[in-house]
C-alpha cells in the first residue's frame, strides 16, 4: 500500500469521526440526562442535511456555515416540539418514549422521501475550501481538515458548557441524581427541553456539515443511526469523552475496514463493540450500566 | 368461556380457504408468518421485559442461510431448513451473550445495533447475499412429498406451523421456567437473591425466541421465494414489535391479534398508497400514546367492566 493511501484514509476516518461525534454527542447528552434513547437522531441528521441542501440551492447568498446554523436552529425547534408535546406525555414510560422516537423517525424519513425524492442532493463544498491543502508534500482535501476542526470546536464548546457554566452544572447534577436536583429547585423540566433541543441542533448542523462528503440522500438516517449507537455503546452513554473517543475509534475501524475488506466492513465495525461490551458493559467511559 | 372460542377460531382459520379467494388466502399466510414472528418476540418483550429492536435478525438470518444453501451450495430444502434453523439458533445464542450484558434501554440499543450490522452485511457482502438485488429463484420445499406451491396448500402448511408454534410457546410460558422468566421481568434482584440465575434464564429465552424467529424466517422465505436485505431492516423488526405491543405484550393471544392487524393494515394501505413507513410511524405513535397496554388487555378490561354490574 502506498503511503498516500494510509494518509488519505486516515484523514477520511478523522472526517467521518468528526461527523459521528456531532451525531453521537447529542444522542449521548440526551440519553445521559433524560434516559431516552432518541432513535429520531439519525432522522434529525438527515433532515438537517436536506434543509441545508435546499437552502443552498434556493438562495445564492447563503454559504455552508450559515446553512448549518440555520438547519441547527430549525432542528432545535422541531426537537423542542417533539420533546414538549410527545415525549413529555410519556414521562415515566421509557419504552414508550423509545418507540415514539422510532415512529417519529419513520415518519420523518418517509416525509423526506416524499418531499425531496429518491435522488441524492449534493451539497457543494465552499469555494474557498475546494483547493487541496499541501502538507508534508501530500495533498489533503481542505474541507475534511476543516470538518475535523469543526468537530473539535464543538467538542470544546460542549465541554466548556458542561463543566464551566451554571447551566452545565445543573445538567450534570440532573445526570447524577435527578430527584435530588429537582428537590433543590432546579427546573429539570426546562433542562430537558434545552438539552433535547441542543442535541437535535447539533445533529441538524452536523447533517449540513457532512453534506459535502455524504450529500443528502434517502436512507442517510439509517446509515448514520447505527454508527451513532455503536459509538455510544462503545464510549459509554452520557459521557462526552466517551462519545469523542468512540467516534474516532469507530470511524477509523469503519474507514480502514471498508477500504481493506469492503465486503466485511460491517462485521469489522462490530468487533470493537463486542470486545468492549464483553469486558465493560457500561462502555469505556460510562459510569453505570445502561 | 375461553375454551368455547378455541375451536371456533381454529375452524374459522382452517376453513378460510374454502370461502376466500387467493388474495385473502395469501394474506392469511402472511398473517401466520407475522404471528409466529410476533409470538417469538413476545417471549422477550412481554414475558422477559426485554424490548428487542433487532428481532428481524433471526428472521433474516434463517431466510438467508436457507436461500444460500439451496441456491449456491446445492443442498436440498430439508437439509437446508435444518441447517438454517441450527445456524440461526447458534446466532441467537451469540447475539444473546452480547445483548444481555445490558438490560432495559441498553439491551434495546445493542439489539438494534446488532441487527443493523447484519442488515449492512446483507447489503454489502454482494458475493454471498447478492446485495440489493436479493436472492431469487428459490423453490418451496415438499414436506412429506406434498407440494405447497398453491396458495391454499401453503396456507395450511403455515397454519400448522403457526399452531405448533403457538402451542410450544404457550407451554414454554406456562411452565415453571416461564414463571421464573416472569419473575426476572418483575423482580430481577429478588429472583437473583432467591438463587435463580437471572442471566441464564434470559439467555435461554433469547435463544428460544431466536429459534422461533428463525422458523418464521423459513416460512417467510418459502412464501416469498425471494429474499432481500429489507427483511433484516429496522422496519421489519419494528413491524413485529408493533404487532406485539398493539395486540398486548405479555399475553398469549395479543401478538396474534396485533400481527394480524398490522399485516392487514400493511396490505390494505399499500394497495392505495405507498407510504407504508409513514403510516407505520403514525400507528406506532398512536398505539404507544393512546393504547399502551394493547388491544387484548384493553378488550379484557372492557369485558370486565361490562360484567361487573351483573354481580
Amino acid at each position: 500500500m502506498p503511503m498516500q493511501f494510509w494518509i488519505i484514509q486516515s484523514l477520511n476516518s478523522l472526517a467521518l469521526g468528526g461527523l459521528l461525534f456531532l451525531l453521537a454527542s447529542g444522542f449521548s447528552l440526551i440519553f445521559g440526562l433524560m434516559r431516552i434513547a432518541n432513535l429520531t437522531h439519525g432522522a434529525f441528521f438527515m433532515l438537517g442535511a436536506y434543509f441545508g441542501a435546499t437552502a443552498l440551492r434556493s438562495f445564492d447568498w447563503i454559504d455552508l456555515w450559515f446553512a448549518a446554523i440555520g438547519s441547527g436552529i430549525a432542528l432545535a425547534v422541531i426537537g423542542g416540539f417533539l420533546e414538549r408535546f410527545v415525549l413529555r406525555k410519556l414521562g415515566n414510560n421509557p419504552q414508550g418514549q423509545v418507540l415514539v422516537t422510532l415512529g417519529m423517525s419513520f415518519i420523518i424519513s418517509d416525509a423526506c422521501l416524499v418531499i425531496w425524492g429518491g435522488d441524492p442532493i449534493p451539497i457543494p463544498t465552499p469555494h474557498a475550501l475546494q483547493a487541496p491543502t499541501i502538507l508534508f508534500g501530500f495533498a489533503f482535501p481542505t474541507y475534511r481538515l476543516v470538518l475535523v476542526g469543526c468537530a473539535i470546536a464543538v467538542a470544546i464548546a460542549l465541554y466548556l458548557l458542561l463543566e464551566r457554566t451554571r447551566l452545565g452544572a445543573m445538567i450534570r447534577a440532573g445526570v447524577d441524581d435527578m430527584q435530588m436536583t429537582r428537590a433543590i429547585g432546579i427546573p429539570i423540566s426546562r433542562l430537558f427541553t434545552i438539552v433535547f433541543c441542543l442535541g437535535a441542533a447539533i445533529a441538524g448542523a452536523g447533517g449540513v456539515l457532512g453534506g459535502p462528503i455524504l450529500s443528502a440522500y434517502p436512507g442517510l438516517d439509517g446509515d448514520m443511526l447505527p454508527l451513532a449507537l455503536i459509538v455510544v455503546i462503545l464510549g459509554g452513554v452520557g459521557s462526552l469523552v466517551g462519545a469523542f473517543i468512540g467516534s474516532f475509534l469507530i470511524s477509523i475501524t469503519y474507514t480502514f475496514g471498508s477500504a481493506l475488506f469492503p465486503d466485511l466492513a460491517y462485521v469489522i465495525l462490530f468487533l470493537p463493540m463486542i470486545i468492549v461490551i464483553a469486558f465493560r458493559p457500561q462502555g469505556l467511559f460510562g459510569r453505570r450500566a445502561a | 368461556m375461553n375454551k368455547i372460542w378455541v375451536p371456533i377460531v381454529v375452524v374459522f382459520f382452517a376453513l378460510l380457504p374454502c370461502v376466500a379467494g387467493d388474495f385473502y388466502i395469501n394474506l392469511g399466510s402472511q398473517m401466520m408468518i407475522a404471528a409466529i414472528f410476533a409470538l417469538s418476540l413476545n417471549l422477550l418483550v412481554g414475558y422477559g421485559g426485554l424490548t428487542s429492536l433487532g428481532h428481524a435478525s433471526f428472521l433474516g438470518l434463517a431466510a438467508y442461510i436457507s436461500a444460500w444453501l439451496t441456491t449456491r451450495a446445492g443442498f436440498g430444502n430439508g437439509t437446508a431448513a435444518l441447517l438454517s434453523i441450527a445456524g440461526t439458533t447458534v446466532g441467537a445464542a451469540f447475539f444473546g451473550m452480547i445483548a444481555l450484558r445490558a438490560s432495559g434501554l441498553g439491551f434495546l440499543m445493542i439489539t438494534l445495533a446488532l441487527s443493523q450490522v447484519l442488515w449492512g452485511l446483507a447489503y454489502r457482502w454482494v458475493s454471498v447475499t447478492n446485495g440489493d438485488n436479493g436472492m431469487a429463484g428459490l423453490v418451496r420445499p415438499m414436506p412429506f412429498g406434498i407440494s405447497i406451491d398453491s396458495a391454499t396448500s401453503f396456507y395450511w402448511f403455515a397454519l400448522i406451523v403457526a399452531t405448533v408454534a403457538f402451542i410450544m410457546i404457550t407451554v414454554f410460558v406456562s411452565s415453571s421456567f416461564g414463571a421464573s422468566l416472569k419473575g426476572t421481568r418483575d423482580q430481577s434482584r429478588r429472583m437473583a437473591a432467591l438463587g435463580y440465575n437471572v442471566w441464564v434464564i434470559r439467555w435461554i429465552t433469547f435463544i428460544y425466541a431466536g429459534f422461533w424467529g428463525g422458523i418464521a424466517g423459513l416460512l417467510y422465505v418459502y412464501y416469498n421465494k425471494y429474499i432481500h436485505p429489507s427483511s433484516l431492516s429496522i422496519t421489519s423488526s419494528a413491524e413485529g414489535l408493533l404487532g406485539v405491543i398493539a395486540g398486548g405484550s405479555g399475553t398469549l393471544v395479543g401478538p396474534i391479534v396485533g400481527s394480524v392487524l398490522v399485516t392487514f393494515l400493511k396490505n390494505y394501505a399499500s394497495s392505495y398508497i405507498d407510504r407504508w413507513n409513514m403510516l407505520l410511524g403514525f400507528v406506532f405513535m398512536f398505539i404507544v400514546m393512546v393504547m399502551p397496554d394493547g388491544i387484548v388487555p384493553g378488550v379484557r378490561q372492557l369485558a370486565a367492566r361490562w360484567k361487573e354490574p351483573r354481580k
